[in-house]
């Protein structure tokens, strides 16, 4: 028997255990954010300056952190999800993936902020909104010589086939809010009709929810069905965008933060829940392009922004069309009845 | 074997039995309670203390082997109580593992026979690892003590280490993946879930042949990889003709070609294509308006990706080929040319036929590639669905559904293995040996003007091509807003790799420089340990003779033909809760990456030892030399080209791997390739490409370095060759 044998076994292992160590430091917070990175990073670096706490920051879109926080369930590593569109933050208040909080800056946040919350029983709060729409590549749209679109009826319209984008609603949130909202625009029959005639012009379903934007911005597409916010962003970016809010009215989106039940660090948790939730805090979005308007009443809302009080918006039903149950309805509805058809 | 009955008991009563929650290196544990503070003890403190009685046999297993000593047992007997003891150890620390988790009996059956419990008990740690360890030499030296391969120990403990983290780490997860396909949102076993999911139109449709509406996933798959396939087989033969069959010297450039691929970070080609071909591409532009037509987004979907596909697997498939076309014999060219055939009838019925193990193995490859890939139908897929990205989306989407992403793994899992299957079947069992003993010598024959001209051409447009897009991709780190704003600028740099200084001296201040050194950190873990589980894998399959040899190849093998989308989700579902805690660390990746990577590390060393003759290991066993040290003294020294060969792809391909990276990074822990990812879903593509061509410089540099080293030993690079035997 040599003595080398068991260095094989050790080494390995004492290797990888070695990379298995994080570093130690008295207070911190594993911060889970679903925003864009610059402004998830300037979260996490302000709340480090603020506070002390050392963050670790994941970025992932809201659907894969879902999906992460759901299969750590059994032992959640994360501490706090901050931003995302606001469904997969209630469904994770359905399925009990997060833990109720009462902050005390609940005063000073608007109502739609509040109402958020309380239809998931304040295991998420509302931080954001922004409303649907649609923007447009100006240059793109006059070589090809088309109108200028105002309304949702408008991009049904044949001189639009192949020029409009949108999400796929099975995989994007803010395509599944686009569906949730004609519904409860035209009503589920006459919405289900919008959608195949909307249908025939779409030249691609894309995987993520901002995506038709950006491939607008780039001249790869001409229309794009976004949150405005979005396409506002890749205005300001200088891409030929103009953003268009449709005339019938519009839906909207809440942005959630959640504490996920059982995490590791719940004071510190607790503390950025409370610091987000600041005017001061709330108004730096502004540094980093985000033009959705802010929970807190007192935040500082950019000129570039949509207005909302000047938006028609529809009394968009949260609590119906959050539920697991109806969004299966409505997309398999819509792989039914929608997607199969020919274009 | 009281060496490791020490080990065991270090194990069992000195290091911390579960994982600690900020690891052992730092040492708090130390300070904080140990021994006796139930975090951080180990099993005998535990014990003690009345706490985790299911571990209480454990100690008996590992003292029993020194009833042989007390009672002087025969060898027979002594190796069958080894045996005994270690099956009894493993499974026993499996079962309470399994059984046992964070919220008490992991099964309600369990529950229902026992009772309820209370406990509770966290992931495996060190004290663990060392008594698992421990038991698997019991089991092993107890098996050679019986005989098994000449009863040589260190051979049945290595096979015994392989088989145990080939199982850890590529069975378990891939069974606890697919039993989710078998299982509705209840957790309810049903095969009629399967079958609804499986046979659903979605996947199977063929709308597309009927007229008007689009096909299945499945059939977009197939179709895609096997034209795929096709394509670079064509291509990379094309090459290789030109490299060898040519008179041309070019075949250094050709071979400099096709690291590329290997080195680009995914998503990169996909941009570039975009940028050259789509809607406001610079030659789509180009010709709508020499033609004057109206620009369509005609790169969207299949043409798109299987341009991409065909830059990213070309070189994969030259390198195939070039190994196949040069050691094709020139002796029998010559012989028939002696016979008076054409070089056209030399070629037809000589040539082409002695590479038919190339062509099988080229599109083999290709096909695999292009099925796994999920970078280029990501970028460029538009409404062209394949199974790679249904299976990520499947789980981040908003339908969220793991046994649908389970059952769609099943179907990519059947295509892979039947390429397998149908290539071994084409093949058959012909001979293509050509090159035999060392007398042969003479030069290849150049090609008939037939075959050439058309070569030289596709060739030539090929390289032009690849040149462009390569081109492109390091120019546009440069530019302010790539198609949009050409101003040339330093920002996206300056962004991602900032250095500055502050009162302790450098600081990193660019955004990218996390992720990066990372993503070096965990290469450089992983390359070494990749190179010495497959080297070790390799010996053992060329040079030893056991039982279920074949089984065991086929399960080193596997983790190739699994796509890293599949692996990235099993290993969340598997490795979450104990027994095994390792999501969010950086141990997760640097084992994905080891069981991603050892195929190739295999191969590599399969290739180079069966060049190296038998005669020397047996010299060296009869002059009395242990085969652990026959192995560390005779055999890695002259293995040295495939162990830098296994080093560097290991190295590179942890650089740029995404699928399987996407689900298992973590905010301590976060590569450069889902940086990227990242910056290309913000429309940042500045800095993803200054981030890629970063990399690739950094990469070139290895590969160069590791070239080098190479050569300097006169050795020549076996690069090229580890990866054309599959």
């Amino acid at each position: 028997m040599s003595k080398k044998q068991p260095l094989l076994l050790l080494v390995s292992g004492l290797l990888i255990a070695a990379l298995s160590a994080p570093v130690h430091s008295a207070e911190k917070l594993t911060y889970y954010c679903s925003a864009q990175e610059e402004w998830c990073q300037l979260m996490a670096t302000g709340f480090e300056e603020a506070t002390g706490i050392k963050v670790s920051m994941t970025r992932k879109s809201s659907g894969e952190t879902l999906a992460q926080i759901k299969a750590e369930a059994s032992n959640p590593k994360g501490d706090i999800w901050w931003g995302g569109t606001g469904d997969p933050h209630l469904q994770a208040a359905e399925e009990g993936l997060s833990e109720e909080y009462l902050s005390p800056l609940r005063d000073e946040q608007h109502d739609w902020a509040i109402k958020q919350a309380e239809s998931a029983g304040n295991q998420t709060i509302g931080i954001y909104s922004g409303a649907l729409g649609y923007g447009y590549n100006e240059e793109v749209l006059k070589s090809n010589n088309l109108p200028v679109p105002e309304c949702w009826k408008d991009l049904t319209k044949a001189e639009y086939k192949g020029h409009v984008q949108m999400a796929n609603p099975n995989s994007s949130g803010t395509a599944y809010t686009t569906l949730a909202t004609i519904v409860q625009l035209f009503g589920e029959d006459e919405g289900f009709e919008f959608m195949k005639a909307l249908h025939k012009n779409i030249n691609q379903y894309t995987k993520s929810g901002s995506a038709p934007i950006k491939a607008a911005a780039r001249g790869e597409n001409t229309i794009g069905i976004v949150f405005m916010h979005d396409a506002v962003a890749q205005a300001v970016a200088g891409f030929p965008i103009k953003v268009v809010a449709p005339c019938e009215g519009t839906g909207y989106e809440i942005g959630g933060m959640t504490i996920i039940k059982d995490g590791r660090n719940p004071d510190s948790a607790r503390k950025f829940y409370d610091w987000a939730l600041t005017a001061d805090v709330q108004s730096r979005a502004l540094e980093v392009d985000s033009f959705q308007v802010m929970s807190n009443k007192a935040a500082k809302s950019s000129p570039m922004a949509p207005d909302l009080d000047s938006i028609k918006l529809i009394d968009y039903d949260f609590a119906k069309y959050g539920s697991s149950d109806e969004r299966k309805r409505l997309l398999k509805k819509w792989d039914d009845e929608v997607s199969v058809l020919p274009q | 074997m009281l060496l490791w009955l020490s080990v065991g008991i270090v194990g069992f009563c000195l290091l911390p039995w579960y994982v600690l929650e900020d690891g052992l290196w730092s040492f708090e544990w130390l300070f904080d309670g140990y021994p006796f503070n139930t975090d951080y003890a180990p099993a005998a403190f535990l014990l003690t203390q009345g706490e985790k009685l299911w571990l209480s046999p454990i100690p008996l297993f590992l003292l029993f082997p020194l009833v042989s000593q007390v009672f002087k047992h025969s060898t027979a007997q002594r190796s069958n109580v080894l045996i005994m003891v270690g099956v009894a150890g493993i499974a026993w620390m499996v079962m309470q593992g399994l059984g046992i988790g964070l919220r008490g009996w992991n099964f309600e059956a369990l529950g229902q026979l026992f009772g309820p419990l209370e406990a509770r008990q966290f992931g495996m740690g060190f004290g663990a690892l060392f008594v698992f360890a421990t038991f698997l030499f019991f089991l092993s030296t107890g098996i050679a003590g019986r005989g098994a391969v000449n009863g040589d120990v260190f051979v049945v403990g290595a096979i015994g280490l392989v088989i145990a983290v080939v199982t850890v780490f590529i069975f378990f997860p891939i069974v606890q993946m697919l039993s989710s396909a078998v299982r509705d949102n209840d957790g309810v076993y049903s095969l009629t879930i399967f079958a609804e999911k499986f046979f659903q139109n979605k996947f199977w449709g063929l709308g597309c042949i009927q007229g008007g509406t689009r096909c299945g996933v499945a059939w977009n798959s197939l179709f895609l990889a096997v034209l795929v396939g096709f394509l670079t087989t064509l291509l990379g033969l094309v090459f290789a003709l030109v490299a060898t069959r040519s008179g041309l010297k070019r075949g250094n450039f050709l071979r400099a070609m096709t690291v590329l691929p290997i080195i680009t970070p995914p998503f990169v080609i996909g941009l570039a294509i975009i940028l050259l071909f789509g809607l406001s591409g610079s030659v789509t532009k180009l010709v709508a308006d020499v033609l004057d037509l109206q620009p369509t987004r005609w790169v969207y979907g299949l043409p798109g990706i299987v341009i991409a596909q065909l830059l990213s697997f070309t070189p994969i498939a030259f390198l195939v080929m070039i190994g196949v076309v040069e050691g094709v014999s020139p002796a029998m060219e010559e012989a028939a040319q002696t016979l008076r055939a054409s070089r056209w009838q030399t070629f037809k019925t000589v040539t082409l036929p002695l590479i038919r193990p190339g062509l099988a193995n080229a599109f083999l490859l290709g096909f695999i590639e292009s099925m796994a890939d999920f970078g280029n139908p990501l970028v460029l897929g538009g409404n062209y669905d394949v199974l790679s990205t249904e299976i990520f989306f499947a789980i981040v989407g908003a339908q969220n559904d793991q046994g649908m992403a389970a059952v769609l793994a099943i179907a990519l899992l059947i295509f892979t293995l039947s390429a397998f299957y149908v290539q071994r079947r084409w093949l058959g069992k012909k001979s293509y040996t050509t090159k035999t003993g060392k007398g042969d010598s003479g030069m290849h024959v150049t090609m008939p003007k037939r075959v050439l001209l058309p070569c030289y051409l596709v060739a030539a447009v090929w390289t032009l091509f690849t040149a462009t897009v390569y081109g492109m991709i390091l120019y546009g780190g440069f530019v302010e807003m790539w198609g949009l704003n050409n101003t040339l600028t330093f920002k996206h740099y300056i962004t991602a790799f900032g250095v500055g200084f502050n009162e302790f001296g450098i600081h990193f201040k660019g955004s990218a420089w996390d992720s990066f050194f990372t993503t070096l950190k965990i290469a450089a873990t992983a390359a070494p340990l990749t190179a010495m589980l497959g080297l070790l894998t390799a010996w053992l399959l060329v040079r030893q003779n056991f039982a279920g040899k074949n089984a065991f190849e086929f399960g080193t093998m596997l983790s190739f033909a699994i796509p890293g989308t599949v692996i990235g989700v099993s290993y969340i579902l598997a490795f979450n809760v104990p027994p095994l805690e390792l999501t969010g660390t950086g141990a997760i990746l640097v084992i994905s990456f080891i069981f991603r990577n050892m195929p190739v590390g295999v191969r590599a060393g399969i290739a180079s030892m069966s060049q190296l003759d038998k005669s020397l290991d047996e010299a060296s066993l009869t002059l009395g030399a242990s085969t652990w040290k026959t192995f560390t003294r005779i055999i890695l020294p002259l293995m040295r080209p495939a162990i830098l060969a296994a080093l560097v792809f290991s190295f590179v391909r942890a650089m740029t791997a995404i699928s399987a990276v996407i689900f298992l990074v973590s905010a301590e822990y976060n590569m450069a390739t889902s940086y990227i990812i990242g910056r290309v879903e913000n429309n940042d593509y500045g800095i993803a490409i200054a981030y890629s061509s970063v990399l690739i410089v950094v990469m070139l540099a290895v590969v160069a370095l590791m070239q080098f080293l190479v050569n300097r030993n006169g050795q020549g690079s076996r690069f090229a060759q580890s990866r054309t035997n599959w």
